[in-house]
């Protein structure tokens, strides 16, 4: 079967600062050749530290950046090649949802006008009458009431606002959802809520994530599998069980250690050196082994091969071992 | 006599006119050297309670109107202002959770470590110590980075310069408001055990502010759990999360995504924390608490041990 996302070789380039003649200093390679595909019905995560282009990659699928090689795959067209007009009308297939609920809903508009702005845009209601009995029943799925639809966004609290973030990419009926940290800045009670509703949803609507989170045990509970993503680049990927209980790539086990438990179990932390590196400048060969415990001289000059590790799980490092 | 005691804090704060109560009868006890750590969601008092115990929270709109702070048997809140700068930094040092907002940006780093430093002793005010206070946090090549601005460093830097400045005066309280919330895993787990690290050389005591139970465990001997103004629960940390006596713990307790216990359906709380001057009249969680019995919403229930040293609000503690 046919995945409904896929991403091949994807890379996004930011010039920064400009010569003389107009020519940029630099490109940083914020996404450098990414390939992972979503099922229609999965939910994948990817999980990396701040700064490793993760967003950026999110919203390159959803060519919110425009990616500078590689394709996209939604439903088996490629989103890279659309003209305005038809990406346009493809965005039905595939929606965002945001980390910051405050600053992604206008504040001068009803929630339900926030809502109902999408189902103008593509058309789904015949009538004024269909729309907004459609808004009520988008906020009724997502856990508020009907008559939220009349009030304004700085009346609800940060999780419901995430909810209305939530029915407005619902609105069109999409086939993916994009999210984007959609509960990191949420308290823990209400993250649980979050979640909870995302895998209902996800059952209910035959739903796929794309889940975008620093967080590995959040994306441990709601993803099948997890992308784990370092300087632009995949470095692991299989399901979720084992990419947190059994990781293959060094990175990933020093993400996993670092995790604080509530229950005081856990493995021995694996300490990392130095910060993550400036993707300005990179580090040859496997962009990991300046902070890699276990680097070899091969990783400083060789780029590490993306293979299968063992079935289904994906890394990118020359000393993984089954 | 413990290092920092506060008895029955009120604390209210001014909001259209009326006067709300924010902190209800708040009492904690910080040995020295000992880690304490208050939990709970936003908004139930948690940051209000801690800026207190340096006095650093604006009068108005903030009022003190009940209890009493010891620091080291010094009474805080009739402190002169005067003395009050003998007891913030040197005795009580701050971690804020926005380093972006709390370190001076036309300054470098390393000068704002200095003044700390001064402050404790003018002899250390020198670059030998300013890098020694770097290297403490991890933060490479201390020299170089003591010449740069917070703008030229990432939000990890920066939080770590925050605690070297807070450490530079060697407090005896440290005083940690999300310390790590902001930052990557890898970045935190090194954070806190630095933390830890500084109590078990130095004797430092901490009083940690987290939302992170995870966080919690790891660091803290005892943890208080805040709800609308009150402490609800409090108890050795293990014991504590592994047998919460509070139906509101218990809720928070099954509302974390643990890693590895990925099959454990997670919980929530339904409703949200009532918002200041919302408060009703009987137990403040009744209206979110799954096991509320008819009563609960109408007798405000008193603080009980059921165990020695682990205390809590609630009627019917779960055995």
């Amino acid at each position: 079967m046919e995945p409904l996302l896929e991403v091949r070789d994807l890379a996004v380039e930011f010039p920064i600062g400009s010569d003389l003649f107009g020519r940029p200093r630099h490109i940083v390679h914020a996404v450098n050749g990414v390939s992972l595909a979503v099922d229609a019905g999965e939910a994948l995560g990817l999980v990396g530290e701040s700064g490793c282009g993760k967003t950026t990659l999110g919203r390159a699928i959803l060519r919110l950046i425009e990616p500078s090689a590689g394709k996209v795959l939604i439903c088996g067209e490629d989103w890279c090649r659309l003209s305005p007009s038809e990406l346009r009308s493809r965005r039905r297939f595939a929606q965002m949802v945001f980390q910051d609920p405050n600053s992604s809903l206008n504040p001068r508009l009803t929630v339900g006008a926030s809502v109902a702005e999408a189902i103008e845009i593509h058309r789904l209601a015949a009538t004024s009458e269909k729309k907004m009995a459609r808004v009520r029943e988008l906020l009724e799925w997502v856990g508020l009431s009907g008559d939220a639809a009349d009030r304004y966004p700085h009346e609800f609290s940060g999780g419901q606002r995430q909810r209305i973030g939530i029915a407005r990419a619902l609105a069109v009926e999409p086939r993916m959802i994009v999210c984007d940290e959609p509960v990191s800045a949420l308290d823990v009670s209400v993250q649980a809520q979050i979640i909870q509703l995302l895998q209902e949803l996800q059952q209910a609507r035959g739903l796929a994530y794309l889940f975008i989170s620093h967080d590995l045990a959040v994306v441990e509970h709601l993803c099948q599998r997890t992308a784990v993503m370092y300087l632009g680049r995949l470095v692991e990927l299989g399901p979720s069980r084992q990419v947190c209980g059994a990781p293959i790539h060094p990175y990933t086990r020093a993400l996993v250690s670092a995790v604080p438990r509530m229950t005081g179990e856990g493995v021995a932390r694996i300490q990392l050196t130095g910060d993550l590196p400036s993707p300005l400048h990179p580090p040859t060969g496997c962009p990991f082994h300046p902070r890699c415990p276990i680097a070899e001289s091969r990783c400083r000059t060789e780029v590490p091969a993306w293979k299968e590790v063992r079935l289904g799980h994906w890394a990118a490092c020359h000393l993984a071992a089954g | 006599m413990s290092l920092l005691e506060i008895d029955q804090l009120q604390i209210d704060f001014r909001l259209r006119g009326d006067w709300v109560r924010a902190v209800d009868g708040v009492s904690l006890r910080v040995e020295a050297g000992q880690t304490v750590c208050l939990v709970g969601e936003s908004g139930c008092g948690k940051s209000i309670t801690a800026l207190s115990v340096a006095r650093l929270l604006h009068t108005p709109p903030a009022r003190y109107s009940g209890g009493q702070i010891r620091f080291d048997g010094t009474d805080v809140l009739t402190l002169p202002e005067s003395d009050l700068v003998r007891l913030r930094g040197p005795a009580v040092g701050y971690v804020f959770q926005d380093p972006g907002t709390s370190l001076n940006p036309v300054m470098t780093v390393g000068s704002q470590i200095r003044e700390a430093l001064y402050l404790k002793d003018p002899n250390l005010a020198n670059p030998t110590e300013v890098a020694r206070r770097l290297e403490w946090v991890g933060i490479p090549d201390p020299e170089r980075r003591a010449r740069d601005y917070p703008h030229q460093m990432s939000g990890g830097m920066q939080q770590r310069v925050m605690i070297a400045m807070a450490l530079a005066q060697e407090p005896r309280l440290l005083i940690a408001d999300e310390p790590t919330t902001a930052l990557d895993v890898t970045i935190q787990a090194q954070i806190l055990e630095l933390l830890v690290d500084m109590k078990q050389r130095r004797g430092m005591a901490m009083l940690l502010i987290t939302h992170n139970l995870g966080v919690a465990r790891s660091v803290a001997d005892q943890v208080l759990v805040m709800y609308a103004g009150q402490i609800v629960e409090a108890g050795p940390v293990a014991e504590l999360l592994a047998a919460p006596r509070h139906p509101y713990t218990r809720a928070l307790i099954a509302s974390v995504p643990e890693l590895g216990h990925a099959t454990h359906r997670l919980q929530g709380i339904p409703g949200v924390v009532p918002s200041l001057g919302h408060w009703n009249a009987g137990c403040r969680f009744a209206p979110r608490c799954n096991q509320a019995r008819p009563e609960c919403s109408v007798n405000a229930p008193g603080w009980t041990e059921p165990t020695p040293g682990h205390g809590v609000r609630c009627p019917y503690p779960i055995n």
